[in-house]
């Protein structure tokens, strides 16, 4: 039998089961939220955020693992850090620590959360 | 012997391995594969006789002409109709409903309204969305109920003097159901309405007679039905297609034109426009034939038994949900599950690497999605070339999932 290896890294499967920023934000700054039109996912962002600093970052919403996972990391790499180092965060970086090898059809799953970041930061 | 037995032979690409598992294709229902006799005749097409349709005075064109005309008699045949002008080519089902709302649109005052239901595809929704905007007409849609029937009730109350279209899908392409399209065909007469079936998930299926069924349209995809992508069938009950005002215009749909002003050509070919899909028609005929061949009586039988044997093993494997009705006596060949919290893209993602192809997401049925509570399913789906192990190798599958991820 095949694994699930390969798409589903085990940053992702570990990710998707015990993910460490999904959830609620109470006092959050800013909201954001993205839907994927291949596949009606969506994902929202909250956001608190202190002067320059993005303080504390939480997602909720409906979404496949590689989704959940691309936001799990995507907030834990941005959480502490500036608004300016946030938004410099890449496509690239994400695939860097997911180690997944995405097919082309499933990389919206990966750039929703970030779209969704930049989006809301730039607003805000 | 099985009509997979019988079948897969013909189907070169049924050989074919992916991700190093021989290939178990379940995505029929989105697009089916092609036999060696439709391939062969559109490729033969192409080598002999291809060239532009009806005003070639030469002997390609005049064998090109023959080919076209005679795959509309094939339709025809397929579907019952009383006449071969009642049969247009356009570019699929969606291509058919799009054109049925814009002529039909055409015609909308304030208040008239169009029926539709809460599981239709996207492509039944859209163009009646179109039509009505900008008009002061209504779009309004029969909701779901139980196991995923149309809620009768809810039908007899929305359906009034006010209705001039209902538009229903013939079977769902997620839930399978297979709707009463005769009695609401007869309700939609009585009050005067025009009746439009989308048979893009039927007619691959189901024996039809689309003259004893007495609706005024019925669309479908011959790419559903073994044949080619890029072409599409329209009937339209004489009357019914006669009075339509065609709303798409160029060359081969006029008699005669000045500068301000045309006289239409005779259906059907008043609503083809331009250079048809010949090839594509060609492959059709072909499709037709091999069907008729096996029986649509038989097609019928061997699907539905897979269905049978898909709703039972899947069933039984524990946190997995199935969508529809559990009958496989009222539903069409495909079955929507879900398995347990996965996501459908992940299940799809996951059974892909051991070989099986499913469909998985909103199926382009969002308000049905929304109506059944979940962002998606994944969907098996079966045609006559579909072998009873290959159901039980996705049940295995999807029986293993949830440790994969």
């Amino acid at each position: 039998m095949t694994t699930a290896a390969g798409v589903y890294s085990s940053v992702i499967r570990e990710r998707w089961r015990r993910p460490r920023f999904r959830g609620v934000l109470a006092g959050a700054t800013v909201t954001a939220e993205d839907v994927n039109p291949l596949c009606g996912d969506r994902i929202r962002l909250a956001l608190r955020l202190e002067g320059p600093m993005l303080a504390e970052a939480r997602f909720t919403g409906d979404s496949c693992a590689i989704c959940a996972a691309s936001a799990d990391v995507l907030l834990e790499t941005v959480q502490g850090k500036s608004v300016a180092d946030a938004v410099a965060v890449t496509t690239e970086d994400l695939l860097t620590i997911l180690e997944a090898d995405i097919r082309p059809t499933r990389m919206k799953c990966v750039t929703l959360p970030l779209s969704a970041l930049k989006a809301a930061l730039h607003a805000s | 012997m099985r009509l997979d037995e019988l079948t897969r032979p013909d189907f070169p690409i049924l050989e074919r391995r992916v991700n190093g598992q021989p290939l178990v294709y379940l995505d029929s229902a989105a697009s089916s594969q092609k036999p060696r006799q439709v391939i062969e005749a559109m490729t033969r097409y192409y080598e002999t006789s291809h060239s532009n349709v009806h005003r070639s005075i030469h002997t390609l064109g005049e064998e090109a002409t023959e080919l076209y005309e005679s795959a509309r008699d094939h339709v025809q045949r397929f579907l019952g109709a009383a006449s071969r002008e009642e049969i247009v080519f356009t570019r699929g089902t969606t291509d058919g409903l799009n054109l049925l709302a814009e002529a039909i649109g055409r015609t909308l005052r304030p208040g008239d309204e169009v029926l539709i239901t809460e599981m239709e595809h996207h492509s039944n929704i859209i163009p009646w969305q179109m039509a009505v905007r900008d008009r002061g007409a209504v779009l309004k849609a029969v909701p779901v109920v139980g196991e995923g029937f149309l809620d009768v009730e809810a039908f007899s109350r929305l359906l009034t003097a006010r209705t001039r279209v209902v538009a229903v899908a013939h079977v769902s392409n997620v839930l399978g159901t297979i709707n009463p399209v005769r009695q609401i065909v007869a309700r939609a007469r009585d009050v005067g309405a025009l009746s439009v079936i989308d048979g893009a998930q039927a007619a691959p299926h189901l024996p039809l007679d689309v003259s004893q069924l007495g609706c005024d349209f019925y669309v479908c995809s011959p790419h559903k039905m073994l044949g080619p992508t890029g072409i599409g069938i329209l009937y339209g009950r004489r009357a019914a297609l006669d009075a339509l005002e065609p709303a798409r215009g160029g060359g081969e749909m006029i008699k005669e034109v000045w500068i301000d002003r045309a006289r239409w050509n005779d259906l059907p070919w008043r609503f083809e426009p331009g250079t048809p899909p010949v090839a594509e028609a060609i492959g059709l005929a072909a499709a037709i034939e091999y069907l008729e061949k096996l029986g649509m009586h038989q097609v019928s039988e061997h699907e539905r038994a897979l269905t049978r044997d898909a709703l039972d093993a899947l069933s039984a494997i524990p946190d997995v949900t199935v969508y529809g009705p559990r009958d496989p006596e009222i539903k069409g060949a495909v079955v929507a599950f879900n398995v347990a919290d996965l996501h459908p893209h992940d299940a799809a993602a996951l059974l892909d690497a051991e070989g099986i192809a499913v469909r998985a997401g909103h199926h382009c049925a969002q308000p049905l999605m929304r109506h059944l509570g979940t962002v998606g399913t994944v969907r098996a789906s079966f045609s006559v070339y579909t072998a009873p192990d290959e159901v039980a190798r996705l049940a295995r599958a999807v029986s293993g999932l949830k440790s994969m991820l």
